[in-house]
């Protein structure tokens, strides 16, 4: 962290998307996690992806739970709402908010620690549930802020920074959204905003549930020789499956993508997502085989990245339910509380 | 592109704009820094060492720095980095022990400098603590040069001008007044001189030769008149005045004017603003004080009716412009324009009657002398010129800069070195960290704006010639604005071999000069950085390839508010700030002489 706020002041000439925003009116308060954390990087993403979405603050909803990545929230686009929960309880406020207001654009911040240790079953009920959100884990494989204590995520073999050795298998929480029947699922690296940004992106483009697991090193407790979530082994251990581009509802596809290498997909807004394989032999539409091509690429310790579950047709919470279209403050008072007459009848169909 | 070379000096001072922008390459934010810590002596010793005059530069200089300072790219208006100069030498305290003061062991060598001006100066500054027995010639009954004589006194009293020449003066130098040098001949080959410097100026204002201009005595050669209003040989002027030309002597006759019992002052301007040469502030100051800028007009004749002139004929220019430039102009109708008097301000020019031309001192056609454009030798090996006299007319930035050059070609030519191995300039880089996120200097950005100088009341400025319009900067002033100054020369320093391409310095970066990106050609780099790098004026660093990925770290050096966030987010301290202080060379130095003001700052 720094003492000193980020300065006002900005080049002149940045680009401003479709509001007149530009990247700085995005931003948040300072950050107070260690300088160089993976986490920083991550909030300088969903930055980006809000300004190139032009999202309208005032829609967007930030939610988390405990842990250095749940502080994350604090520091990107202060304009918008937020709500800090209890430890591994994101997921629930987060359907309670979705359930009341479906018009606002949720997006979820975690870590390894609040989503699979604690949170654990939130987070498989807000897959099946199918809520539409975008749900990031920052995950670095440790307990940062109780001092690097290995985390549910941490791979085995892997060493603490007092170099014990991690004997417990990991649960991977893209393998788990996988077979939980999640609709968007994706794995990415803080360290490569290239790929992380249109994946954020797309995430918020997407009806449903939308996973995106971010390897986020932990520069003060999980950066050392002999680590697997370090900067160093994240680099040379994960491998882009499939690249995701994102191109917005009535914009024009301008790169040029060579035949059979690329998959466009349309979103329900009508955005689309460009699917480039960069590993021909992955499949990002069948959830089978692209189950069997993680599992067998971790097993040679390499981390499949990119864009690597998605379903555009499953219904999402609200489809589920047959809620309102419309948000629950909008709806008139009477007919929200019809009153102690109806009430007493309906109360009386149980008598 | 090939990794940045840090090594060279270039490449740190040109990120200091404002100190790469002054000839004199006088370390500006250190002074400021100085200012900003009340140490006003320190600062204004720190000026002396490059500019020797900071108390008259802190008035009338042409500020090169402004223009080219980074805080007026960042917002609009740079740091008022004149008017602290001046705050400097307004505050400054005791001087004694700190300057060089005679008697200097004497080396056996004499030198000349021929006028008393700022190149002149600056030699006999440079030259006597080093043991040279230093006389200057001037044609004047005082010392200063235009300075003097052609700066008004409300924008420069006489005290300030006599309080630095004295401090040169009183390094033993020789001042003789009301010494006009009649022969170059007589000088080198009689006087016993080892060397001579020519610092004589620009002394011959340019005619405007039209009908009507040998038929009247109210039409005056401006700088000539300026002279003559210095040395009070005229105090008073019609009512109605005309000055042809809008450059900075024009403001200066303009408001002279104004001063002399004129109630009607035009400036009459050939060209529409923006081809104007007066510096913008002179320009402001004049039109301030209700002076008409009349554009788009040329002189064409005099109207001179029974021997007494009566207005001036002039043409009505139409221009048509293209991105700034005129690229058509014609003549749209004829005008007469009253007048007791006419002043012309349209430029000046060197003139050497007084150097025989048989002495190996070669003149070009224009009877120009050639002088080297980096030694400032004549063609005759113990001549040497600076100043407006070697150049034609500049800044007193300038000539003082041109002083110091041919101050250190004077010494080599002296101690038999040849004149053209020139010292060597250098830089010295220190860290200024002082623990977690604590610097040796002030690095969060002051969002103030440029502070305003102060100004005498309109009605009061014209009661006497000498009443000095700015009036300056209070500490209270000068200390604000001080805390707008960014410190350019706190350096980002990287360190390739250490960065673990965390990204954090690219995220926290207000102004989006950083990128880690794949190394490519610079004008195909400059398309792929965070921010458009447009100011291809304005250098790139470039980075040895990065230990993880071996793409490079690269710096738009343009918009950097040296807010060493980058430094604070950095895990690895690959990038750190570290204070760079540039050696631009002076004679003598290195060698055991009197030059204790170089050991101050």
């Amino acid at each position: 962290m720094s003492f000193m706020a980020k300065p006002k002041v900005a080049h002149p000439d940045l680009p401003k998307n479709s509001r007149g925003l530009t990247r700085r009116d995005y931003e948040g308060a300072n950050s107070t996690l260690c300088a160089g954390c993976g986490h920083d990087s991550i909030t300088a993403a969903i930055v980006e992806a809000c300004w190139a979405n032009a999202v309208e603050p005032r829609t967007l909803v930030k939610l988390s739970g405990i842990g250095c990545s749940s502080k994350t929230t604090a520091y990107f686009v202060s304009g918008s709402h937020g709500f800090n929960s209890v430890h591994g309880r994101m997921p629930s406020v987060a359907t309670g908010a979705n359930a009341a207001n479906r018009k606002l654009s949720y997006i979820g911040i975690s870590g390894d620690g609040d989503t699979l240790s604690i949170g654990l079953g939130q987070f498989i009920h807000a897959i099946r549930r199918n809520l539409n959100m975008v749900y990031i884990i920052e995950n670095n494989g440790v307990y940062g802020l109780t001092k690097g204590q290995f985390s549910a995520s941490a791979d085995i073999g892997t060493t603490a920074k007092k170099g014990e050795v991690n004997n417990q298998a990991p649960i991977d929480p893209v393998q788990l959204a996988l077979t939980l029947g999640a609709s968007f699922v994706a794995r990415s690296f803080s360290g490569d905003k290239a790929q992380l940004v249109p994946l954020i992106q797309a995430a918020m483009h997407h009806d449903g549930f939308a996973l995106i697991d971010v390897l986020s090193p932990c520069v003060t407790f999980n950066d050392h020789e002999g680590s697997t979530r370090s900067y160093e082994y994240s680099r040379e251990h994960y491998e882009e499956a499939v690249h995701a581009d994102f191109v917005a509802p009535a914009a024009n596809i301008t790169v040029q993508y060579g035949e059979g290498e690329s998959v466009p997909v349309t979103m329900h807004d009508g955005s689309r997502i460009i699917l480039r394989k960069v590993d021909s032999g992955y499949d990002p539409t069948d959830r089978g085989a692209a189950l069997a091509r993680i599992r067998e690429r971790l097993r040679a310790q390499e981390y499949l990245t990119g864009l690597l579950h998605i379903s555009t047709n499953q219904p999402e919470f609200h489809q589920l339910n047959a809620t309102p279209d419309m948000p629950l403050n909008q709806i008139p008072y009477a007919t929200l509380n019809p009153g102690s007459a109806v009430l007493a009848k309906i109360l009386a169909r149980y008598r | 592109m090939t990794p940045t070379d840090t090594t060279n000096p270039e490449h740190y001072h040109r990120v200091v704009d404002c100190q790469w922008a002054c000839p004199a390459h006088t370390d500006v934010p250190e002074y400021i820094r100085l200012i900003a810590q009340g140490r006003h002596t320190d600062a204004y010793l720190l000026n002396r060492e490059s500019n020797v005059f900071p108390g008259i530069l802190g008035r009338v200089c042409d500020r090169p720095c402004e223009p080219a300072c980074r805080r007026g790219r960042v917002e609009e208006k740079p740091v008022a980095i004149c008017r602290l100069k001046r705050v400097a030498a307004d505050l400054k305290g005791d001087l004694t022990g700190r300057v060089p003061r005679a008697p200097f062991e004497r080396n056996g060598k004499r030198l000349a400098c021929i006028g008393a001006g700022p190149a002149s100066l600056t030699v006999a500054n440079d030259l006597a603590p080093l043991g040279y027995e230093v006389v200057i010639f001037e044609r004047l009954s005082t010392p200063g040069g235009l300075m003097r004589s052609n700066i008004p006194s409300f924008r420069l009293p006489a005290s300030v001008i006599d309080d630095e020449i004295g401090l040169i003066l009183d390094m033993g130098v020789e001042l003789r007044l009301n010494s006009p040098v009649g022969s170059m001949r007589e000088l080198l080959e009689k006087q016993g001189f080892d060397a001579v410097f020519v610092g004589s100026g620009a002394p011959k204002g340019k005619e405007l030769d039209l009908p009507g201009r040998a038929d009247t005595d109210r039409i005056h050669i401006g700088i000539d008149w300026l002279e003559s209003v210095a040395f009070e040989h005229i105090d008073k002027i019609g009512e109605r005045v005309l000055i042809i030309g809008v450059g900075n002597t024009a403001m200066d006759c303009c408001r002279t004017s104004l001063r002399l019992g004129a109630k009607n002052v035009k400036v009459m301007a050939r060209k529409p603003r923006g081809f104007f040469k007066a510096s913008d502030w002179e320009l402001e100051d004049a039109e301030a004080e209700n002076v008409e800028i009349v554009i788009n007009r040329a002189p064409r004749r005099f109207v001179v009716e029974g021997g007494k002139l009566t207005g001036m004929i002039f043409e009505k220019m139409e221009y048509e412009l293209k991105d700034g430039r005129i690229t058509a102009e014609r003549v749209v109708g004829e005008e007469l324009v009253p007048c007791d008097d006419v002043i012309l301000a349209i430029g000046q020019e060197n003139a050497f009657p007084w150097i025989e031309r048989d002495l190996g001192l070669e003149f070009d056609k224009w009877s120009v002398p050639k002088v080297d454009a980096g030694t400032f030798q004549s063609t005759r090996a113990e001549v040497f010129f600076g100043g407006d006299a070697a150049f034609g007319p500049k800044n007193i930035i300038w000539a003082v800069e041109q002083g110091h050059q041919a101050a250190i070609s004077m010494h080599s030519y002296l101690q038999g070195r040849a004149v053209t191995e020139r010292p060597a300039t250098g830089v010295k880089l220190n860290s200024v960290k002082m623990g977690m996120h604590e610097w040796a200097y002030k690095n969060d950005y002051a969002t103030l704006e440029r502070r305003l100088v102060p100004h005498v009341s309109l009605k009061e400025r014209f009661k006497k010639i000498d009443i000095e319009v700015e009036l300056g900067f209070s500490p209270a002033q000068a200390s604000q604005e001080a805390q707008r100054c960014l410190n350019c020369d706190v350096q980002t320093v990287f360190e390739a071999k250490l960065c673990i391409e965390c990204d954090a310095c690219i995220d926290v970066c207000p102004v989006d000069c950083l990128t880690i990106t794949a190394g490519g050609e610079e004008a195909e780099l400059r398309t792929r950085l965070r921010a458009p790098a447009r100011v291809l004026t304005q250098p790139l660093y470039v980075s040895g390839a990065l230990k993880q990925t071996g793409r490079v770290m690269v710096k738009d050096e343009n918009l950097c508010v040296h807010c060493g966030l980058c430094a604070e987010r950095c895990p690895t301290a690959a990038w750190d700030m570290q204070k760079s202080t540039i050696h631009w060379p002076h004679a003598g130095d290195g060698e055991p002489a009197c030059r204790t003001q170089r050991q101050i700052a």
